[in-house]
This record gives structure tokens, C-alpha cells and sequence, in this order.
């Protein structure tokens, strides 16, 4: 599968406080949580961004709570993939669980914000018009969450069979 | 090659003479735990997925701990629907109202957790139950469900790393100094996805409380669990309180360790991790001057009673400043009782603090004590980040329960020998 967007840039240790705020947990609506999507660093950011377009950080990307809230978030706005040197292990966990791909690759020096980039997902090969990337592979375990579509209906499957 | 305390458990839980780091591995879970905030996501999925019921009662926990008591309408509704699942599916362990408490140390206290259990929980601070020498770990709301229903969880076995310490503390030094050095060492990500194993003297001289601290912010470096090696204290600790059997695991000698670094905790003083990194580590003493508006003392890191006790050591007698509003925050009814009884709120009161109930609240900036733009906390909670505890352009500079009783008082960055 293939993916082309426009890049967002954010730096390290992005924390989910920062993605989306604890004053709005109480809901669970992704519209309401996609809103307020990086506000205390970003505010507005919902406005921003297109469905398609791309985060790029750098280390240790979602640090802090288990808030599954975090990549729900990130999902409302339309956004399909998030690229960063390093991610903290639960979001890790949970964007795979709801959806989100993530890949381990470090552009984020090499590249500006507003770059249209290219990513193949399945080979991990990332093009921008000045760099060509390869990402570390998603786990094996992973590929194999995600071509089931998801942990739930990974789930679903062992309970039907 | 040996196994560390962590590779037995996860072996243990699936059925596995031995694991080794890197490999996917799927485990029975002892526990799963979700939370006002993470339970009502979870409960959706358990939805979706159609199951007729969660895996074992018994073993899934419920604390409305975070939003409660209900600050608004919707958390209200999340804490009913909790509620009403609870209901219809036979789960008894769930925690609202006058039962309940801070979740990281309601359970251990509740006997919920002992030595040998493998606990999941959505909450990123379940690693706190490694101090009773358990694996423990946060994940999502989804996770969770999966394991509420099925009673097994995938997980990668984490590479160790090993913090021995030696030597003897400092004066009013706490595990929470300890911990706020270690994750000023090697960083938020310094122990990603690793587990933080602990030992050597300095450890066997800490209270259980300054254990589960540590553990707690295992995570604030990027860990999947902390985990401390099973003693005397842990055994007393446990014999008081469980409701299930213990089994205790050991490390190795020749277990194998991505690093093993010595501490010698006799040059540890007292820390502060300033804005807006728990990383950001400082001694208390570089930090005096520094105007803070409201102190929070409680928190599922610095909750507990021996938290209170230092604390109340140093507020008797005193004044908090007037221009700092000063939240007492005692993690669990029990621990609230007892702080009653001992006499420390009649201190506490004396001295000008609110004592709330039990409860989050603060911590992530939900309730009970939010900062205003400009505003400057001391917490002895366990995140800084920006925004943590209310407005983004507020802080909070993280401690232990003496310099932030000290700063109480003083009204600026303090170490308790200056109000002394």
C-alpha cells in the first residue's frame, strides 16, 4: 500500500498529554478528541491538517499514559501514518490496536515541514524529493495484527472459531 | 544462560521452560486492570467483539480513580456505565465511592497483587506492582480487553537492565530521589521497552512504600516494568494483606543484562525534575528562589503513609505561605484513616492544607487542582510534561514529600533543612 502526504513536524519525546489533553478524556467521541489534537504545543493543529497528511517526529513519540485516546486522536483528523525515530511501547501497542501505522525511520532532520512524501508500507521504503529512506520492518506479530485488522478482530476470529 | 526475575514470570505464564528477549511470547494474566478513563474505550471494544463474558470475574479490576469523585457530567456517565457492567457480568472488584482509592496502591493494599503475578492494567503506571517483585505493565484500553476476555496477552519479552545500588541514604532522601536521579541518567527512553530490575543493600533498606515509587515511574523511562527482588518486607508486606498465594522468582547469577549500572545511593540528595521532562533532574538546593503556587503531596507515586509521616514531620508546628495553596492527597481510604489517626491532618490542618479525597485528580491536570496560565506547582506526582496539570503555560517541578512539605512552607523551592 501506498501513501502520499504532506509532513507535520514535531520533535522528541512528543507525550500524550501533548497530543491530546487529560481535560478531555471523560469522551470518547474521535471528533471531539481529534479537535483538541495536539493543542497545549499546537493549538488549532486540527484545523491544519488534511486527512492524508503525515506526522514526523523524532524520539521516544507518544511517552507518558496508556490513554488509547492518544491515536484515536491522531486517527480523527485523517491522518494514516506516523514516521519517528523512536516510539514510546505503549502507544506502540495501541496505534497498531486502533489502526494507525507506525514506522521507525529517521527523516526527521532531513526533511521540512510541508514536504510531500511518498512511503511504501509494506517495504518500509520512504521517498521525499531529497531523501530516500528505508524504516525498520513492522514485526512480524504486527504485520500479522494488522492483516487480521486489528487486535479486535484478530479476537473476534479465535471467538467465532 | 540463566533467566532474570522477569524472563521466569513471563516463562511461567506461558507455560515455557525459558524465554528469551525479543520473543513474542502469549501469557496468562494473573489480573487486568482499567480505570475510569480506559475502561469505558475497553468496554466498547468488549462490545464490538461480542463475548458472552470476561474471562474470570475475579481477575478483572475496575477503580474509578482518576475523574472521580465525578467531575462533571460525562465522567459521571463513563463511572455509571462502569458501573452497570460490573453489574451485569459478575465483576466484584470494582472501586468507586468510600472503597476506593489511587489504583497503584489500592491493589497491592487490597492484596489484590502478589509476588509472581503477571498484571496488565490501562494505566501506564501499573508498573508500580513490580515492587512486590510481580510483572506489571500498561497498556491501552484494547489490550486490555483482549485480555479481560481471553485471560491470556501477547507480549514481547523485555531486554533487563540492572540498577544496583549500595550505600546508605541521605537524610531525608526517599526511593522517589533514587528514581528521579536514575531516570536524570539515562533519560525518558532510557529504559525503552526494557524491564528496570532493582537490587543490592541500598533496595533491601527501603520501606515497601519507597519501592512502590520507584517502580511506579519505571515507565518515566520509557520501561515496560520495574521490579524489585522479593524480601522480608515484601513477604510481612504481602502476609498482611494477601488474598491469593505468592510464588517468588529470582534472577540468575548468570542471568544475562543489556546494562548493569551501580549506584551509590550515599551522594543521592534531594532531586527535583524541573520542566517539562521527568528527566530534568536537578538537586532541591539549585532550585531555591523559585516561586510555586499550589504544592500537591499524594499521587500513585508519593501517596502513601510514609509519605504523610515525612511530611507531617516537617509541616508541625508550621505555616504553609499564604501564596501557596498546599493538597494533601491520601492515596487510599486506608492510608487516609491512618493519617487521621496518627494525628498528621490536625498537623496538615494547622498548618493551612486542604485535605482532599482520595483521587487522581491533579496529577494529569483533571480535577481538584488545576494551574493557571503562569502558575508553578511541586508535586510529588510523577509527570512534568507540558501542560501536565493544567494550562500549558503552567509547571510542575517534581519531588518527594520532604522538599515538597519544605517548599510548602517556605513558598519557593526549599529543602527542609532551611525551615527547620
Amino acid at each position: 500500500m501506498k501513501l502520499t502526504g504532506r509532513v507535520w513536524k514535531f520533535g522528541d519525546n512528543i507525550d500524550t498529554d501533548i497530543i491530546i489533553p487529560a481535560q478531555y478524556l471523560a469522551n470518547t467521541d474521535p471528533k471531539v478528541l481529534g479537535s483538541h489534537c495536539m493543542e497545549p504545543l499546537s493549538p488549532g493543529f486540527h484545523e491544519k491538517v488534511k486527512p492524508g497528511d503525515i506526522i514526523v517526529a523524532g524520539y521516544n513519540f507518544g511517552c507518558g499514559s496508556s490513554r488509547e485516546h492518544a491515536p484515536i486522536a491522531i486517527s480523527a483528523l485523517g491522518i494514516p501514518l506516523i514516521i519517528a525515530k523512536t516510539f514510546a511501547r505503549i502507544f506502540y501497542r495501541n496505534a497498531f490496536n486502533k489502526g494507525l501505522a507506525l514506522l521507525e525511520a529517521d527523516i526527521m532532520d532531513h526533511i521540512e515541514e510541508g514536504d510531500e512524501i511518498e512511503i511504501d508500507l509494506a517495504s518500509g521504503l520512504i521517498k521525499c524529493h531529497k531523501i530516500e529512506k528505508q524504516a525498520k520492518p513492522i514485526p512480524p506479530f504486527m504485520v500479522e495484527l494488522i492483516d487480521a485488522g486489528g487486535l479486535i478482530n484478530y479476537l473476534k476470529k479465535q471467538l467465532e472459531a | 544462560m540463566g533467566m532474570t526475575v522477569t524472563e521466569k514470570i513471563l516463562a511461567a505464564h506461558a507455560d515455557k521452560k525459558s524465554v528469551e528477549p525479543g520473543e513474542i511470547i502469549e501469557a496468562r494474566i494473573d489480573l487486568a486492570l482499567a480505570n475510569d478513563i480506559t475502561a469505558p474505550l475497553s468496554l466498547e471494544e468488549f462490545e464490538k467483539v461480542g463475548a458472552k463474558g470476561v474471562f474470570d470475574p475475579e481477575k478483572v479490576v475496575f477503580v474509578l480513580d482518576h475523574f472521580t469523585p465525578n467531575k462533571d457530567i460525562l465522567s459521571a456517565g463513563n463511572c455509571k456505565k462502569i458501573r452497570e457492567f460490573s453489574k451485569q457480568y459478575g465483576i466484584t472488584h470494582c472501586y468507586e465511592g468510600g472503597n476506593c482509592g489511587i489504583e497503584h496502591v489500592l491493589l497491592p493494599e487490597e492484596g489484590l497483587v502478589v509476588a509472581g503475578d503477571l498484571v496488565i492494567g490501562a494505566d501506564s503506571h501499573t508498573c508500580t506492582y513490580g515492587a512486590l517483585g510481580a510483572f506489571s505493565t500498561g497498556m491501552g484500553s484494547t489490550d486490555v480487553t483482549y485480555g479481560m476476555v481471553t485471560g491470556h496477552i501477547w507480549l514481547k519479552v523485555p531486554e533487563s537492565i540492572k540498577f544496583h545500588c549500595t550505600g546508605t541514604w541521605q537524610k531525608w532522601a526517599t526511593g522517589k530521589d533514587l528514581v528521579l536521579y536514575i531516570i536524570g541518567m539515562i533519560g525518558v527512553d532510557g529504559a525503552l521497552y526494557a524491564a528496570m530490575e532493582f537490587d543490592g543493600e541500598a533496595i533491601s533498606a527501603l520501606s515497601m512504600d519507597s519501592r512502590f515509587a520507584i517502580a511506579n515511574m519505571a515507565i518515566e523511562a520509557g520501561a515496560k516494568n520495574g521490579i524489585f527482588k522479593v524480601d522480608d518486607k515484601t513477604i510481612a508486606y504481602m502476609k498482611e494483606r494477601q488474598k491469593k498465594p505468592y510464588t517468588i522468582y529470582e534472577s540468575d547469577p548468570d542471568a544475562r543484562y543489556q546494562h548493569i549500572h551501580e549506584i551509590n545511593v550515599s551522594t543521592i540528595g534531594l532531586k527535583v525534575a524541573c520542566p517539562s521532562l521527568p528527566s530534568n533532574v536537578k538537586d532541591a538546593v539549585e532550585l531555591k528562589g523559585i516561586d510555586i503556587d499550589q504544592v500537591v503531596i499524594g499521587s500513585c507515586t508519593n501517596g502513601r503513609i510514609e509519605d504523610f509521616e515525612m511530611a507531617a514531620g516537617i509541616l508541625k508546628g508550621k505555616k504553609v505561605a499564604s501564596s501557596t495553596r498546599t493538597i494533601i492527597i491520601p492515596a487510599t481510604p486506608k492510608i487516609y484513616k491512618e493519617a487521621l489517626m496518627r494525628g498528621y491532618f490536625e498537623i496538615f490542618l494547622d498548618a493551612g492544607c486542604i485535605i482532599s479525597p482520595p483521587t487522581c485528580g491533579p496529577c494529569l491536570g483533571g480535577h481538584m487542582g488545576i494551574l493557571a496560565k503562569g502558575e508553578r506547582a511541586v508535586a510529588t506526582t510523577n509527570r512534568n510534561f507540558i501542560g501536565r496539570m493544567g494550562h500549558p503555560e503552567s509547571e510542575v517541578y517534581l519531588a518527594g514529600p520532604a522538599v515538597a512539605a519544605a517548599t510548602a512552607i517556605k513558598g519557593s523551592i526549599a529543602h527542609p533543612e532551611e525551615v527547620l
